[in-house]
C-alpha cells in the first residue's frame, strides 16, 4: 500500500491558483454587495454566477491534473508558543470531490436563482449571501486544518442565517433563520471542544500531523472516543441529525434556490465532510461509530415518517433531505466512507434537482406551496415534471437512477454490519418511495386544485431555471455509475478515494476487506428495488387510481397521523423543556440581577455623579472678584507648602 | 560716569531690592484683588510684572549672570502683546457695556 496521506511535494501550481477557488466568489460577494442598488437584477446574477463559474473552471482543472495529496500554505496564520496554525489548503480527492460538487452545483443554482428572483427587489443582496455562502463553503472544504475548517464551517451557518431570513419582513420566517443558528450553535461548541480536545492531545490541529499520530494509536481508547463523539455533535447540528434536526424543516422559510443550495446540496454535507476528513478518529473509535450508526438510522426513519404527512412540498423535500442524511450517517456508522461521499453526491444531484422543480412549481403556483392548492401540474409545467420525475426515481432508488446506487451500496455495508440496521434502512427506502410519490402524484396528477386565478397564471418556467433543471436530471439519472456496484464492475469513486482511508484501513482492515458473495447482493438489490417499487405503487393505489386528497386543516385527523401531522409534537416539546425554562431563567435574571442589582449600582454612579456636579457648581459665581481671590490664594497656600517639611 | 551699570546697580544693598519688590508686587495684588475697573486692575498686573523685573536685574547684577536680564527682555515682550490684546477686550467691553466695571461681567456662572 504506497504511502500517499502524507504530502508528498509542494503544490505543482502557482498559489495564485489556489486563493483565486474561494477568492472570486469573495469578490462577488464584494460587488454585489457593495454595489447592491446600483446593478440590476440580471447583471447581478450575472457576475453573481461567473464568478462562481471561474471557481468550478479552476476545480475542473485542479481535479483533471491531480497527481498526489499536498498542501498549500498561504500564510502563517496563528503562532504562539507551540500552536502553530499556518492558513493553508489541502488538496486532496475528498477536497477535490467537494470543491466540484459545491461549485457545479451551486453555479446551476446561481443560474436558476437569476430567474427565480426575476422579481425580488434585493436581487443584489441576495446574489452576494449567496456567493459568500459558496466562499465559506470552499474555505471549509480547502483548510489544511481543524481550525480553518471551523472558520467555513461558521462561515455557512452566518450564511444560512441570512438566507433564511432574507425576506426578513416576515417575522416567523426571521425566527426560523434564528433558529437556525442557535441550533446551529449548539453542534458548534460541541465541534469547538472537539477541536480543543484534539489540540491538547495531538499538539497540532494540522490534519497531516493529528492523523498520522492518531494512526499510531490503539482502537477505543478514551481520549479518542470523547473527541469523536464531540466532533459528531457538531456534525449532528450542521447536518440535521436526531436531535438537532429541527432547524432543517424551519429553513425552508428563505426562497427555494437557498433550500436547494444550503439544505440540499451543500451546507448540511458539512458535517459528513468533517467526519470524512477525520476518518482516522472515527475508525479508533468504534463506540462512537456505534452511536453515528444508531442515530443516523433513528432519523433517517424518524424524518421519513413525518415526510409521510406533510402538505407543503417544501417541508417535504425537507424531511426527506434529513432522512436521507440519516443514511449518509449511517454509513458513515459502519465505516462505509466512500459510500456515504458517493450517497452525498448523488443526494446532492437528486435533492438540488428536487428543490429547484419544487421551485418553479411554486414560482408557476404565484408562491402557493400547499400540495392540497395544486394538481394535474403535468400539462403545464412538462419540463419540470419530466425532471422532477427524475429526481423522484433516484431517490427512491430505481435502476438505473442515482440514488439506486448510492442507496443500495449503503444497504448493503449496513447488512454486513447489523441486520436490524438493515432492517430500519430498508423500510426508510420504502417509506421514502411513498411520501416522495405522494408529492409527485398530488402535484402533478390529478385535477388542478388551485384558484382560477392561479390556473390562469399557470406556466413554464424560464430557460434560465429549466436549464439547471435538465443538466441536474441528467446527472441525477447517470450520476450513479460513477460507482457502479461491485456485481457490474467496480466502483471508480471508491477507488479513487482509497487513498483518504488508508489509515483507517491499516488500523482496522476487516472492517474494509468484507466482500459479499454475489447472491446475497443480488437479494439485498431485489429487496431494496421491491420497497422503492412497492412505495410507489402504493403511492399510486392510494393519491391517483383512489383519488385520496390530504385532510383539510378544519377536519379532523386519525391519532397517529395528527401525530405525524404535528412532527410529533417535538418542536413544542423543545419549546416546553429548552426554550420556555431558558426564557423563565432570563426573565427572573433580568428581573432580580439587571434591574434589581446592575441597573441600580451603573444608575448609582450617575447619580453620585450629577448630584457632585450639581453641589460643586455653585463655586461658579462669575465674578471675576471672587475668582482672583481664590487663586491667589491658591498660589499663596502652594508657596507657603514650599516650607512645609512633610 | 565710566562706571557699569552692574556697578551701578551694587551701590543699592540687595535687600533693598527685594523689599521694593515685594512692596510693589502686594501693592500690584492687593491693586487687582480690590479695584474693580478693569483698567485699573491691568495697571497692577503690570506693577507686578515689573516688580519681577526689578528682583531679576538686581539679582543678575549681583551674581554677574547676564540670563536674569534676558529673561527681563522676553517678560517686557509679552507685556507688550499682553497689554495689546488686553485692552483690545477691555475696550470691547466699554463699547458694549459702556463701563468698564469686572463686577458687571458676571454671566459667566451657574
Amino acid at each position: 500500500m504506497q504511502e500517499t496521506v502524507i504530502p508528498a511535494a509542494g503544490a505543482p501550481y502557482s498559489t495564485l491558483l489556489y486563493v483565486l477557488i474561494p477568492l472570486l466568489p469573495f469578490l462577488g460577494f464584494l460587488i454585489n454587495g457593495l454595489l447592491n442598488r446600483r446593478l440590476s437584477g440580471t447583471v447581478a446574477g450575472l457576475i453573481g454566477s461567473a464568478t462562481v463559474l471561474g471557481s468550478f473552471a479552476i476545480s475542473v482543472f485542479l481535479f483533471l491534473n491531480f497527481q498526489y495529496q499536498y498542501t498549500v500554505t498561504l500564510f502563517d496564520w496563528i503562532s504562539v508558543g507551540s500552536l502553530q496554525i499556518p492558513f493553508s489548503y489541502q488538496i486532496d480527492q475528498l477536497s477535490l470531490i467537494m470543491l466540484l460538487l459545491v461549485t457545479g452545483v451551486g453555479f446551476l443554482i446561481h443560474v436558476y436563482s437569476i430567474g427565480y428572483m426575476h422579481h425580488d427587489e434585493n436581487v443584489g443582496k441576495f446574489f452576494s449571501f449567496l456567493n459568500l455562502f459558496i466562499f465559506s463553503m470552499l474555505v471549509l472544504v480547502l483548510g489544511a486544518n481543524f481550525v480553518i475548517l471551523f472558520i467555513g464551517w461558521e462561515g455557512v451557518g452566518l450564511c444560512s442565517y441570512l438566507l433564511i431570513g432574507f425576506w426578513n419582513k416576515n417575522t416567523s420566517y426571521n425566527n426560523a433563520a434564528k433558529k437556525a443558528f442557535i441550533i446551529n450553535r449548539v453542534g458548534d461548541l460541541g465541534f469547538l471542544l472537539g477541536i480543543f480536545l484534539i489540540y491538547l492531545t495531538f499538539d497540532s490541529v494540522q490534519y497531516a500531523e493529528v492523523f498520522q499520530k492518531a494512526s499510531t494509536l490503539q482502537i477505543g481508547t478514551m481520549t479518542v472516543t470523547a473527541i469523536t463523539l464531540l466532533l459528531f455533535v457538531g456534525a449532528a447540528g450542521k447536518s440535521a441529525q436526531l436531535p438537532l434536526y429541527t432547524w432543517l424543516p424551519d429553513a425552508m422559510a428563505g426562497p427555494t434556490p437557498v433550500s436547494a443550495l444550503i439544505h440540499a446540496a451543500t451546507m448540511v454535507t458539512a458535517g459528513i465532510y468533517m467526519i470524512l476528513r477525520a476518518n482516522v478518529l472515527f475508525t479508533l473509535a468504534p463506540h462512537t461509530l456505534e452511536v453515528i450508526a444508531i442515530i443516523g438510522a433513528a432519523t433517517a426513519l424518524f424524518a421519513a415518517t413525518i415526510g409521510l404527512a406533510q402538505n407543503d412540498i417544501k417541508k417535504v423535500l425537507a424531511y426527506s433531505t434529513v432522512s436521507q442524511l440519516g443514511y449518509m450517517f449511517l454509513a458513515l456508522g459502519v465505516m462505509g466512507y466512500s459510500t456515504s461521499l458517493f450517497h452525498v453526491l448523488t443526494h446532492a444531484f437528486f435533492k438540488a434537482l428536487m428543490f429547484l422543480g419544487a421551485g418553479s412549481v411554486i414560482h408557476a403556483m404565484s408562491n402557493e406551496q400547499d400540495m392540497r392548492r395544486m394538481g394535474g401540474l403535468r400539462k403545464a409545467l412538462p419540463i419540470t415534471f419530466i425532471t422532477f420525475l427524475i429526481g423522484c426515481l433516484a431517490i427512491a432508488g430505481i435502476p438505473p437512477f442515482s440514488g439506486f446506487f448510492s442507496k443500495d451500496e449503503i444497504l448493503l455495508h449496513v447488512y454486513e454490519h447489523n441486520k436490524v440496521l438493515y432492517a430500519v434502512g430498508l423500510f426508510t427506502a420504502f417509506l421514502t418511495a411513498f411520501y416522495m410519490f405522494r408529492l409527485l402524484f398530488l402535484t402533478f396528477f390529478g385535477e388542478f386544485r388551485g384558484t382560477q386565478e392561479q390556473k390562469h397564471h399557470l406556466h413554464e418556467s424560464p430557460a434560465s431555471m429549466t436549464l439547471p433543471l435538465i443538466i441536474l436530471a441528467i446527472l441525477a439519472a447517470v450520476g450513479g455509475f460513477m460507482n457502479a456496484p461491485l456485481v457490474l464492475g467496480k466502483g471508480y469513486l471508491a477507488d479513487y478515494l482509497a487513498p483518504l482511508f488508508t489509515y483507517s484501513q491499516r488500523l482496522n482492515p476487516a472492517a474494509f476487506g468484507a466482500e459479499v458473495d454475489h447472491a446475497t447482493e443480488y437479494m439485498l438489490i431485489g429487496l431494496s428495488v421491491g420497497a422503492g417499487v412497492l412505495g410507489i405503487l402504493l403511492a399510486y393505489v392510494q393519491y391517483v387510481s383512489r383519488g385520496v386528497r390530504p385532510v383539510e386543516d378544519g377536519e379532523s385527523r386519525g391519532f397517529l397521523e395528527n401525530l405525524i401531522y404535528h412532527k410529533y409534537y417535538i418542536d413544542e416539546l423543545y419549546n416546553a423543556l429548552i426554550v420556555r425554562p431558558i426564557m423563565w431563567l432570563s426573565r427572573g435574571l433580568y428581573r432580580f440581577v439587571e434591574q434589581g442589582i446592575i441597573d441600580p449600582v451603573v444608575n448609582g454612579f450617575g447619580r453620585v455623579t450629577m448630584g457632585g456636579g450639581q453641589l460643586l457648581r455653585y463655586v461658579q459665581t462669575g465674578s471675576v472678584e471672587t475668582y482672583l481671590i481664590l487663586m491667589v490664594v491658591g498660589i499663596v497656600l502652594v508657596l507657603a507648602l514650599n516650607f512645609v517639611k512633610f | 560716569m565710566d562706571q557699569n551699570i552692574p556697578q551701578v546697580i551694587q551701590t543699592v544693598p540687595l535687600q533693598y531690592y527685594v523689599f521694593f519688590a515685594t512692596a510693589l508686587f502686594s501693592i500690584g495684588v492687593l491693586g487687582v484683588l480690590t479695584r474693580r475697573n478693569a483698567i485699573i486692575i491691568f495697571m497692577c498686573v503690570e506693577l507686578m510684572l515689573n516688580a519681577v523685573n526689578v528682583l531679576l536685574t538686581a539679582f543678575s547684577a549681583y551674581r554677574a549672570d547676564p540670563n536674569g536680564q534676558v529673561f527681563v527682555f522676553f517678560i517686557m515682550a509679552v507685556a507688550a502683546a499682553e497689554v495689546a490684546v488686553g485692552l483690545a477686550i477691555i475696550v470691547m467691553i466699554y463699547r458694549n457695556l459702556q463701563n468698564t466695571d469686572v463686577n458687571l461681567l458676571n454671566r459667566l456662572k451657574f
